[in-house]
């Protein structure tokens, strides 16, 4: 593992050591990072238009009024959705040409991560951090509040591999494989993709599920950057320095 | 240092603006030009990865939906539709003109003499919806073959007898889709004559494409050099009226 880099003062002496500052996230990281901020919020709230155009959700190859849905909605209201008004082609127009940013970037992003090797050493979690007594107290940890600090803080904890690993690794390219299964082109053009979620009714309920983890996901993130400090947080995904919070007496 | 509650009413302001950013951009023509490009980059990526005649799946009959829900115009009311309809459509005939060597008036004993490919295709709605049917049509590839089509014909105009107000339904589809195998105009459903709600006498399937491409109540078929000059230009009544994408496949 590399170790974290120390930022230095013009008089090339490390910073004060108690906030002393690292690099936390790369420029590919920050980029992709901003453009989803806008990308996933307009892909959800036109997806929330799209879904309201038949708020059904059916397993399998076919389904529609006649059969049975698993899950039935009332509408979303206004305030939800792009547009905020019912229309169907128009939210489909920001959804398709959007999904075209969030395709492209995701696999942008994913090679630069693979190349740099933020994936290996930021996103999946290794053997010692899964042991449970670990996990339990970083579980412990994390619900009284109690946020890595000093040294801690350079990496992320456990918690948060997992999660935005998750999320990298799965959440999103099952967004994308089950939005694209949906396509009848592409599910005659590679009909794997459709078999891959058991028909295209399943692939939309899969899509449907997944964007509501991404929902929960955003949530839980803007809370924990909240809680953490977020001018220290906004300011590390911008600039890309973090500041390490300094060591609590324990 | 921003507190809590400033970050939490500048999201909610910063929430509004996006919203009503987002509806006056939805209207705005030049933002639209561009969602609109993601259109003829899925169309052109799509045919890319996709064979030419790649085949929507075909199901078994063990697959079918127990109900085929109708959608769209399911009675045209006008005079003229409904005296075919009493009499069995014996006077109706499938007019083939435009781009073409020899103009053809089909009946419907002629069609069903012609060639008949059957084929359980899933039929998916913009509106997210699909269901599974069996088709029995002559493929159009053949009618257009006996009308001599021109070389100048670059799209095939389906001109139908439903009208929306006063606007006839119409659709439209390029030869790589007009050509394709499975591209047949249907005078049966489910081992029966079409039904009147399912586009009786005659209707268009194009596998790999959105429910409304497929045009129902077909009484005429125009082969074009451009779209331009027919009704609102855009190749569609929906795409004319709605916005909706003239390429529907996803």
């Amino acid at each position: 593992m590399d170790a974290p880099r120390t930022a230095t003062g013009s008089s090339g002496l490390p910073a004060r050591a108690e906030r002393r500052e690292v690099l936390r996230h790369r420029l590919p990281t920050r980029l992709w990072h901003w453009l989803n901020a806008l990308v996933v919020i307009v892909m959800l709230m036109s997806g929330l238009m799209i879904f309201n155009a038949h708020p059904r959700l059916y397993w399998g190859h076919y389904g529609a009024n006649f059969d049975p849905a698993w899950l039935e909605l009332p509408p979303f209201p206004g305030w939800a959705t792009i547009p905020s008004y019912y229309d169907l082609a128009g939210a489909r127009r920001w959804h398709l040409a959007f999904a075209w940013l969030f395709g492209v970037s995701t696999i942008l992003y994913l090679l630069a991560s693979l190349l740099n090797r933020h994936l290996w050493r930021d996103l999946v979690p290794g053997p010692r951090e899964l042991a449970p007594r670990h996990l339990w107290q970083e579980v412990k940890d994390h619900a009284r509040l109690r946020f890595p600090s000093g040294e801690a803080a350079a990496r992320y904890n456990t918690l948060q591999r997992l999660s935005y690993g998750a999320v990298v690794l799965v959440l999103i390219p099952l967004l994308i494989l089950s939005g694209l299964a949906m396509s009848p082109a592409m599910d005659a053009a590679w009909p794997w993709l459709v078999d891959m979620f058991f028909g295209r009714q399943s692939a939309r309920s899969v899509h449907f599920i997944c964007a509501g983890l991404m929902l929960l996901f955003i949530l839980v993130h803007l809370a924990m950057v909240l809680l953490a400090g977020p001018v220290n947080e906004v300011r590390s995904m911008i600039t890309g320095r973090f500041r390490l919070p300094p060591e609590r007496a324990s | 240092m921003i507190s809590r509650r400033r970050l939490l009413v500048g999201g909610t302001s910063a929430g509004a603006l996006l919203l009503g950013g987002c509806d006056s951009l939805s209207q705005n023509d030049s933002f639209r030009a561009v969602l609109r490009s993601a259109e003829g980059l899925t169309m052109r990526a799509q045919r890319l990865i996709m064979d030419r005649d790649a085949l929507a799946r075909e199901f078994g009959e063990a697959d079918m939906s127990p109900v085929f829900r109708s959608n769209g115009t399911t009675m045209p009311g006008t005079p003229e539709y409904m005296r075919h309809l009493a009499n069995g459509f014996a006077d109706w005939r499938l007019r083939v003109e435009g781009l073409v060597a020899r103009p053809l008036g089909l009946s419907l004993p002629q069609l069903r003499s012609m060639p008949m490919r059957t084929q359980i295709t899933r039929h998916d709605c913009v509106e997210g919806w699909s269901a599974i049917g069996k088709w029995h049509g002559v493929p159009l590839a053949t009618v257009l073959d006996a009308a001599g089509m021109s070389t100048r014909a670059r799209f095939v105009i389906f001109h139908c007898m439903d009208r929306f107000g006063d606007v006839p339904y119409y659709e439209s589809i390029d030869l790589v889709d007009a050509f394709h195998p499975q591209t047949i105009l249907a005078w049966g459903m489910n081992g029966k004559i079409l039904p009147m709600v399912h586009g009786a006498p005659l209707r268009l399937r194009v596998e790999r494409q959105l429910g409304y491409k497929h045009a129902k109540f077909i009484d005429r078929i125009e082969a074009v050099d451009s779209l331009e000059r027919i009704h609102g230009g855009r190749g569609g009544y929906w795409e004319d009226r709605g916005d909706y994408e003239w390429y529907a496949g996803i």
